[in-house]
């Protein structure tokens, strides 16, 4: 198994603990900890074909991961403050009870 | 494969693992905050180091504090009552093993033409540096808005409504 | 002796033949304005009625002096106005009318007497309530009838034939309030419809054949010699030609009109009318239509006939007139009604007329008619005076003793009955008959007419007798007492018995100017001819027979006056004759049994189909009609309606399951993003990979 192969085992790995987080568990906040980690994993990824990939030096890359981080920072900070909202107006944080959009 | 490598792989997958099962709601978020560090540690190892530095200023200095914080607000240390994991678990437990079947397959099915070693590359600040506001001055600006967007944005979801209940 | 059949040319037509069709046209234009008159414009309605018939009898005498002037120059005239009324393709339908001595005579008698008879109805009617209404009928039908006479279209004599049977069907129904008048004009009008269909078939048969209805047309008219000689060519059934057969059919339909034997039943029922209509209706004019047609299509009737010989058509027409006046005059021996005995009566004298054509021809058929609507009218209008002076009394054996009370309606009465018996030598009667008598004596086929038209005679003597007896002789055995009528009812009688006395003396044997002037020959004035052994003889066996016949009957109810409720005379002496005879030998009864009572069975049947089978089958039709709307309904409820709302509901049910996966849970949407995702990674990766 070369090394890509295996940071890309560990990112697909992370990425699907994430995900099973994500759709498992009750608390919003939970979810957006599995969508960080998705993120996350989608960084080792890029990052792992940077080094791994035919040019490194043009840092494609990297820049895209640094980005990625800079866009997740970003996001985290919005759905945490939607979160809180949410908490303000039904009380609680658990999913299953919001299903007021339920068709 | 290095030793280091499969610590490191298995200090992340273990924070991550940690993270999404464990019931206290905080110690999922300080189990994130180890996986991030992980994280950050294989990006170091892959010769990333503006990045691996960057994913400890922004996701373990920011983003995780951020998400202590509104557990905190939330009262998310409270557990409830019935279960953390929702009815259906096993579902979403099956659809993210199959993603992950599918993602390691297609790895793996890959393996042949991935190229074994290559060069180190150096990277030094001053080429990101020069490729931010060069290359890639689009997407930094765009991004600049976005994070002031952002700002304001979450600042306002999360303000106070001025007593229109009433 | 028969004449031989007059082939005059046809002359071009004068100015008053040119204007004849007024003398129909204005009494109907008379009746159209009267019948749009209130019941309360008496004296407007009287006043049109007489006013337009007095017109056209103006008209009549000049057509008749010009004819006559005709005459004494030696031409016979045959004026002839034609006119094409319907054209189709080839063929015509002509309507025209005809000027000669025959039209000219019947056009003078019918206006004549009509008129005279409408001046009596001013009193007659007086009292009653309908006096316009009746006027109105009564103008339509002379208008009517004179067109019958002028007609030289078949068609237009059978439309004004039919225009007669209305009127005549009115009046009869005149009080219609009485259901036996109404009976009566139902009667009428069914029986005389009998005789029509039969006419009708003649009129297209003859139509057919000779491809034109005019009589006269110079020289193509049907009845003329080419058209004639066509049809004794054609064979129809029973060895008879189409003449022949055409004669026969024509001759039903005179018959029905005219009350021959067995289409007779309506007549004495006719009497239901006033008596106004009696005499001119039933006793002078329409019953004289039909012996009218058969003089006017007489060459059609005598076609084929060899010199001194006859036909079939005419032969059937003798022995029909023969057996019908001596029927009659049987019947009326035994009726108690004054009309009804005058109504039995004309059927015998029509009888006579009938056989006078088929035996002595036109001139002797149509001299009988002529006297006859005199004295006939005479009779029934004496006979309305005597009703109207027993105060609406009609059954003679109540009556008795008016010689006294009623003076002058006497005597008009008994020269009027004097004329009918054919009293010798100074009534129109006599001279008539005796001319019929002389033609059946002389008849190829057999004598037996003769004896039969003597033994009538006797009878009619026997039978006026009897009547007269009963009526003005005796003593009163009526009501209130009587009391003579009114001079304008009086005035026409009068006028009528000059004429019942001196019309004779214009077709005696010494003088027989009618003969000669219906033929176009010349009259001359001959005694000796009146003294020939044969003709003596006749005079004398006529003469004897009305002797006898007078003479019997006053010794059974001269003077004698029996009770209205005692037994007739003749009734003791023979009560079963008696009884047949009164039953007026049970003919309406047979009629009743057969005819009538089949149609009422065929009616009930009608209408049993009707009822059920058509009407079933419409019902059934209905049935099925709605049976397809039910069904239609059931399947428009259960299958179109019940399917789409089935088809609705699924739609609802689906779109219900549909929308589970709407949870609302942001971690469904989730899961079903990641699902989606793994199935296109999926799919790309193999389809990469292949």
């Amino acid at each position: 198994m070369t090394p890509l192969a295996g940071y890309l085992l560990v990112a697909a790995l992370l990425f699907s603990i994430g995900l099973a987080g994500a759709l498992t568990r009750r608390n919003a906040i939970l979810v957006l900890i599995g969508i960080e980690l998705m993120l996350n994993a989608a960084n080792l990824n890029l990052i792992a074909f940077w080094r791994y990939g035919p040019h490194p030096e043009s840092l494609t890359g990297m820049m895209f991961a640094i980005f990625s981080i800079a866009v997740a920072a970003a996001e985290a900070a919005v759905g945490l403050g939607l979160v809180i909202q949410i908490h303000r107006h039904a009380k609680t944080t658990d999913l299953d009870a919001m299903n007021r959009m339920k068709g | 494969m290095s030793i280091v490598f499969y610590l490191l792989a298995a200090l992340t997958v273990a924070g991550g693992l940690a993270a999404m099962l464990l019931r206290n709601t905080v110690h999922c978020a300080l189990a994130l905050t180890v996986a991030f560090a992980g994280l950050a540690l294989l990006f170091l190892n892959l010769d990333a180091q503006f990045a691996g530095f960057a994913q400890i200023l922004v996701y373990i200095g920011a983003v995780a504090i951020l998400v202590v914080f509104a557990i905190l607000l939330t009262r998310g240390s409270e557990t409830p009552k019935d279960g953390v994991f929702s009815r259906s678990w096993l579902a979403g437990l099956a659809i993210a093993a199959a993603v992950f079947a599918v993602l390691g397959w297609a790895v793996l099915q890959s393996v042949r033409v991935l190229p074994h070693e290559t060069a180190v590359p150096v990277v030094t600040v001053q080429q990101i540096g020069v490729a931010l506001v060069g290359r890639y001055v689009l997407p930094l600006e765009i991004v600049a808005v976005l994070l002031t967007a952002a700002l304001i944005g979450a600042v306002i979801v999360a303000m106070h409504e001025k007593e229109e209940h009433k | 002796m028969q004449e031989a059949i007059s082939i005059a040319p046809q002359l071009a037509a004068s100015p008053i033949a040119e204007i004849l069709w007024l003398i129909p046209a204005v009494p109907m234009a008379a009746a159209g304005l009267s019948a749009l008159l209130k019941q309360s414009a008496r004296k407007t309605s009287a006043s049109l009625a007489i006013g337009s018939l007095s017109f056209s009898l103006l008209l009549s005498l000049i057509a008749f002096v010009h004819v006559l002037g005709n005459w004494m120059g030696g031409i016979t005239t045959r004026e002839v106005v034609n006119l094409t009324w319907i054209q189709f393709g080839t063929s015509n339908v002509d309507l025209g009318w005809v000027l000669d001595p025959l039209s000219a005579i019947m056009l003078v008698m019918v206006s004549f007497v009509g008129l005279l008879i409408f001046i009596y109805s001013i009193g007659y009617m007086k009292s009653d309530e309908n006096y316009t209404r009746f006027f109105c009928f009564m103008s339509l039908f002379a208008g009517a009838m004179l067109g019958v006479v002028i007609a030289n279209s078949l068609l237009l004599l059978f439309m004004c034939w039919e225009i007669v049977g209305l009127t005549s069907y009115l009046l009869i129904g005149f009080w219609y309030q009485k259901p036996s008048a109404a009976a009566a004009a139902k009667k009428a009008f069914l029986t005389t419809r009998i005789g029509d269909v039969f006419f009708l078939l003649g009129i297209v048969w003859l139509f057919a054949q000779t491809g034109t209805l005019l009589f006269y047309n110079g020289g193509s008219g049907s009845i003329e010699h080419a058209a004639l000689a066509g049809l004794l060519s054609q064979p129809a059934a029973f060895g008879l030609s189409a003449a022949g057969a055409i004669a026969l059919l024509i001759f039903a339909g005179a018959a029905g009109k005219s009350g021959q034997f067995p289409l007779h039943v309506w007549l004495p029922d006719a009497m239901e009318g006033p008596t106004p209509v009696s005499a001119l209706i039933h006793a002078a004019t329409m019953v004289a239509a039909g012996v009218y047609l058969i003089a006017r299509v007489y060459p059609l009737m005598a076609a084929g006939a060899l010199a001194g010989g006859t036909t079939t058509a005419l032969t059937v027409v003798t022995w029909v007139g023969a057996f019908t006046a001596v029927f009659a005059a049987l019947i009326a021996v035994a009726q108690n009604d004054i009309k009804r005995i005058l109504a039995y009566s004309t059927v015998s004298q029509l009888g006579y007329m009938m056989a006078g054509l088929g035996m002595g021809g036109v001139a002797v058929g149509i001299f009988h008619l002529i006297t006859h609507a005199f004295f006939k009218a005479l009779l029934f209008l004496g006979a309305g005076s005597v009703i109207h002076g027993c105060h609406e009394e009609q059954n003679v054996r109540r009556m008795g003793g008016l010689k006294a009370d009623m003076p002058l309606t006497f005597l008009t009465y008994a020269i009027g009955m004097l004329a009918l018996c054919g009293f010798p030598l100074l009534f129109s009667g006599f001279w008539s008959k005796d001319g019929i008598l002389e033609a059946a004596q002389h008849w190829s086929v057999a004598k037996t007419p003769f004896y039969m038209l003597v033994f009538g005679a006797l009878l009619t003597a026997f039978y006026m007798t009897r009547q007269v007896a009963y009526v003005f002789f005796g003593h009163w055995r009526g009501g209130k007492p009587a009391h003579e009528s009114p001079a304008v009812m009086l005035a026409p009688l009068g006028i009528l018995a000059f004429f019942a006395i001196t019309l004779g003396f214009i077709g005696t044997p010494a003088w027989p100017w009618f003969r000669a002037f219906l033929n176009g020959k010349a009259a001359g004035f001959d005694w000796h001819v009146l003294m020939e052994r044969e003709l003596m003889t006749l005079m004398g066996v006529s003469a004897l027979v009305v002797f006898i016949g007078i003479g019997v009957a006053w010794s059974l109810y001269g003077d004698r006056s029996p009770k209205p409720t005692a037994s007739d005379s003749l009734e003791k002496f023979a009560p079963t004759a008696w009884g047949w005879l009164s039953h007026k030998f049970y003919v309406d009864e047979f009629y009743g049994m057969t005819v009538i009572a089949f149609y009422a069975w065929w009616g009930r049947v009608s209408d049993w189909l009707d009822r059920r089978v058509w009407g079933g089958i419409v019902a059934g039709v209905a049935w099925a009609f709605s049976l397809a709307a039910r069904l239609n309904r059931f399947l428009d409820t259960n299958v179109v309606d019940g399917g789409f709302d089935k088809g609705c509901e699924e739609l609802t049910v689906g779109g219900g399951l549909l929308s589970r996966v709407q949870t609302g849970r942001v971690q469904t949407y989730l899961r079903i993003l990641a699902l989606a995702v793994v199935a296109l990674a999926a799919l790309l990766i193999w389809s990469s990979k292949a």
